[in-house]
């Protein structure tokens, strides 16, 4: 039984760690060499093997992105130099609001602001594969669901960037009192993930998604009903503020990776805290 | 290597028929030994069938006796609608396994390949995007038939563990696209508009029936053991699918009550197999990368695949009437065989899968338009030579009458 009290309960954590240490052994005999066996590109085809549509991306990146990233709310991006030009990264970040206006913004500005527009693969909450039509057109755009091999494949076999909220779902559960204090990243294994996969981490901050989408009310029954969580259809025009954060580098895998975990979580938070300081206004910026 | 002695069950599935033809081309295949409980239904120059069941105490006999070192089992009924009438699919699929392997224990045998089914992982919302050949399922089987495939490849597994001395290979193939194959998918995708889910775009990958000929071939000739997942490079949208097959997708199903809708579709009397239901939702996609790491290379990608099942399609109705479909009877067979009088049996071409690899085409595989183009850029010794293979090949009379222009021409030019 778990204790509601404790934050630090680590009985569901524990089990996914574990699980994912199984699959790492397992497939630590499926050394470097596969990569060279991965499929090859076939240049008639428009989608990736994920699902990646290239069209659907580009009609969405003109129009909606274009139009949040600029005119909505108004991004400014700092440290994009962080992202490496190539090879893997598994990008994390403080989650918030019920639509991902956060990973859009920031993956629009690793396209945008970095010489190289690299693409960045969301990685989401795996039961939005089963909701009908909005699985569809995240798998299109790109996001791909929280398996453990998913994320391995992407940062280990592909060298791919891969965004993640370690917060996960409770990220997106908290409401506008709770905005910028980060819960617990301990229940994705995250770091772990890069350790395995020889990828650095490169933590981000970002400032407005928690003001752009509040969560209004917690309606369980029916949440549950239509599966989303309730919010404002039309986000908030709040001022974003990017900042990616120096790699912080796992080679080492002896290290404590919870511990490794623990000072990514402070660090976002402190520029996070530094963030709001700074800043006069919601909406301005 | 040395020479093989080779059993392959379900020698009168399609599989299975085409398997013998490429192996008993292979000069060092020594012997070819086919079982099933059909007569064949193609034609062979050495292979011997026998007509058995699955019977542990026979097939042990003729283990022994044929001093077989390979077995290869191809009867595994992977898809319900392959299933033949009446066929009782678990019987087939878990108590003939289990026959088979016994009689291999304590056998001469050394080597088993035996052929399983991506099914064997079924089809989850939370599967990963690529299962790769250490993942199990994340769920316990949900259908009678996946519960048959994954107990079949758990006896294959406590049979490998108990018998260390015997390599033992599984290969999990994708959804086969093949000319004469029957399968879910193919009826579905056979279909003139192609229903879907609503909402859903489902990832689908194939293997082209060659490509698991082949495979199991390689995996016989080159002592693969181990689990091996034989599917086609590339995952196609099942959006992608239609697009190449140029039908237009129909999202018909509704998105809840699926299960209903398709318990209703059977009442009417349209099969549809509750696996399919679920793959329309999520599909599938396998890592294949262990098998190419191993040597083998796959002919074709699932796009390629797809798009030979597009030929195959619009050909059909041209293609169903004056078959020359082969009947075997055992006396004509005796006879070709052992008989004095019998001089020699014509030598057949080998089937194009036992390159198992991208070997160059040959010029029967080129289309008119194809070789006309490449007729002007050969040499007029080729072009000679070109003249009087097609001549006595395909015969094609745009063909031979581009070539005669050409030459024509070459012989004025060399003249003047």
């Amino acid at each position: 039984m778990r204790d509601p009290e404790n934050p630090h309960d680590e009985a569901p954590g524990a089990t996914v760690e574990l699980a994912v240490a199984d699959m790492q052994s397992a497939l630590s005999d499926r050394g470097a060499g596969l990569r060279d066996h991965l499929p090859g590109i076939e240049p008639e085809r428009q989608l990736t093997d994920w699902g990646r549509s290239e069209r659907v991306e580009a009609v969405v990146d003109r129009t909606l992105y274009e139009f949040l990233y600029r005119y909505w709310f108004r991004v400014e991006a700092e440290g994009i130099d962080n992202i490496p030009a190539d090879g893997p990264a598994l990008l994390v970040a403080n989650h918030s609001g019920t639509l991902p206006s956060d990973a859009l913004m920031i993956a629009k500005a690793v396209k945008v602001e970095h010489p190289r527009r690299r693409p960045v693969h969301l990685v989401t909450e795996q039961r939005l594969g089963g909701v009908p039509g909005v699985g569809m057109l995240c798998t299109k755009l790109g996001a791909v669901p929280a398996h453990p091999a998913n994320v391995r494949r992407l940062l280990f076999d592909e060298e791919q960037l891969v965004l993640l909220f370690p917060e996960g779902p409770d990220g997106a559960r908290k409401s506008l009192k709770e905005r910028y204090r980060l819960r617990t990243f301990e229940r994705s294994p995250f770091v772990s993930y890069a350790a395995r996969a020889g990828a650095q981490i490169v933590p981000i901050a970002v400032l407005g998604a928690e003001e752009a989408l509040p969560r209004l009310a917690r309606l369980n029954m029916l949440g549950r009903v239509i599966r989303l969580p309730l919010a404002p259809t039309v986000p908030l025009p709040a001022k974003f503020k990017i900042r990616f954060l120096e790699p912080v580098d796992t080679v080492d895998p002896r290290q404590d990776e919870d511990g490794l975990a623990e000072d990514i979580r402070a660090l976002i938070q402190e520029n996070l805290l530094e963030m709001v300081a700074e800043r006069r206004s919601v909406w301005l910026g | 290597m040395s020479s093989r002695r080779i059993l392959i069950t379900g020698i009168s599935s399609d599989t299975g028929g085409l398997l013998a033809q490429v192996l008993e081309g292979a000069r060092d295949v020594d012997v070819v030994v086919g079982v099933d409980t059909k007569d064949p239904r193609h034609e062979f120059q050495r292979t011997e069938f026998v007509r058995v069941d699955t019977e542990e105490a026979l097939l042990r006999r003729i283990v022994t006796a044929a001093a077989i070192d390979t077995v290869i089992d191809t009867r595994l009924i992977a898809d319900p609608l392959a299933a033949p009438r009446g066929d009782r699919v678990q019987e087939v699929n878990v108590v003939e396994t289990r026959n088979l392997l016994a009689a291999c224990e304590g056998s001469p045998v050394r080597r088993i390949v035996f052929k399983s089914a991506a099914r064997y992982y079924g089809c989850d919302q939370d599967d990963p995007a690529f299962f790769t050949e250490d993942m199990g399922r994340a769920h316990p089987p949900r259908t009678p038939l996946e519960r048959d495939i994954v107990e079949a490849e758990e006896a294959l597994r406590e049979f490998a563990s108990a018998n260390p001395n015997i390599a033992v290979a599984s290969l999990r193939c994708a959804d086969v696209i093949g000319a004469e194959l029957r399968g879910s998918h193919l009826t579905l995708l056979g279909l003139p508009v192609i229903p879907a889910i609503l909402g859903f775009d489902p990832r689908w990958q194939f293997v082209h029936h060659d490509d698991v000929i082949g495979a199991l071939a390689y995996a016989a000739r080159h002592e693969l053991q181990g689990v091996y997942n034989v599917a086609a490079d590339g995952v196609l949208a099942l959006s992608e699918v239609a697009s190449l097959l140029g039908k237009p997708l129909l999202p018909v199903l509704p998105p809840w009550g699926t299960v209903f809708a398709g318990a209703q579709l059977r009442r009417i009397g349209l099969p549809v197999p509750v696996e399919l239901l679920r793959e329309l939702r999520f599909g599938r996609g396998l890592d294949n990368r262990r098998l190419k790491s191993s040597g083998y290379e796959f002919r074709y990608t699932t796009r390629e695949a797809v798009l030979k099942l597009r030929a195959q399609q619009r050909l059909r109705p041209l293609l169903r009437s004056g078959s020359d479909s082969y009947r075997y009877e055992r006396e004509v067979e005796a006879f070709l065989r052992w008989s004095p009088s019998v001089r020699s049996a014509a030598p057949r071409e080998p089937p194009a899968a036992s390159a198992a690899g991208n070997g160059p085409r040959s010029f029967d595989e080129l289309s008119e338009g194809e070789l006309i183009e490449l007729i002007s850029s050969l040499e007029p010794d080729a072009l000679r030579r070109l003249r009087t293979y097609e001549s006595s090949h395909a015969r094609r009379e745009r063909v031979l009458d581009a070539l005669d222009q050409h030459l024509a021409r070459l012989g004025s030019t060399e003249r003047g």
